[in-house]
């Protein structure tokens, strides 16, 4: 199950509206072994694309050395599809290295209606999870 | 000659769960090529085909190695070399 607040909740889904239609991606870090998301870290996405994301080469680096001095790790990883389901696809089950990650995916297909659904994929295998919303803070 | 190499949580599993290791070598692929004779298997997971795997960042002394020559680039005693894995995915 993924615990998460609400504030950070609004902010990836308003990071996903706001890059709608190309794809957006970035991370929440948390203390190593906490699985508490609690530092929201939007991302650029590098591929400026519809339907691709990848954090930009020299960016990642920054925000690994950033994570590892605050003994940080990513406890989530989000990204939006713009025109499919919140739902793994096979590029993002393929290329899915932190088999410690909650990964966050967000639909912006739909106006109205929020499509935030979060998933373990470890070994190329999908695991659809509950998330729980904390309110308050 | 030594240089020292940071290594993500997913290939770990290679260095007996080391976050640094040790190698040497005179070029990246030199470097990778000690590497494997250490912790066989790490060299499949950042090599295809004999060029860096398009999904494995490489970084010496903090830059990409893919300005510096990719697998040709060259070290030196007390490079630091820092491996990371790609986050990116999508709908396509």
């Amino acid at each position: 199950m993924l615990s998460i607040r609400r504030d950070i909740v609004d902010a990836i889904v308003a990071h996903a509206r706001k890059d709608h239609p190309d794809e957006a991606c970035g991370v929440v870090a948390g203390p190593v072994g906490s699985d508490r998301p609690e530092r929201f870290v939007p991302m650029l996405n590098a591929a400026r694309s519809p339907t691709f994301y990848e954090f930009d080469s020299m960016d990642l680096l920054r925000l690994y050395r950033e994570m590892d001095d605050n003994d940080e790790e990513p406890v989530v990883i989000y990204h939006s599809h713009t025109a499919t389901e919140a739902y793994p696809s096979r590029t993002d089950v393929s290329l899915a290295n932190e088999p410690g990650a909650h990964y966050v995916l967000v639909s912006t297909r739909d106006d109205d209606t929020q499509d935030f659904r979060s998933f373990r994929i470890v070994d190329g295998e999908v695991t659809e999870e509950e998330v729980q919303v904390i309110d308050g803070e | 000659m030594a240089v020292e190499v940071r290594i993500p949580t997913i290939l770990r599993q290679y260095t007996g769960g080391a976050k640094t290791v040790e190698g040497a070598g005179d070029t990246l692929a030199a470097l990778i090529d000690d590497l494997e004779s250490k912790h066989p298997g790490l060299r499949d997971r950042l090599v295809e085909n004999g060029s860096l795997r398009r999904f494995v960042n490489v970084y010496v002394n903090d830059e990409d190695v893919r300005f510096l020559g990719g697998e040709k680039a060259a070290l030196t005693d007390g490079d630091n070399v820092t491996v990371l894995p790609a986050v990116a995915g999508g709908a396509r």
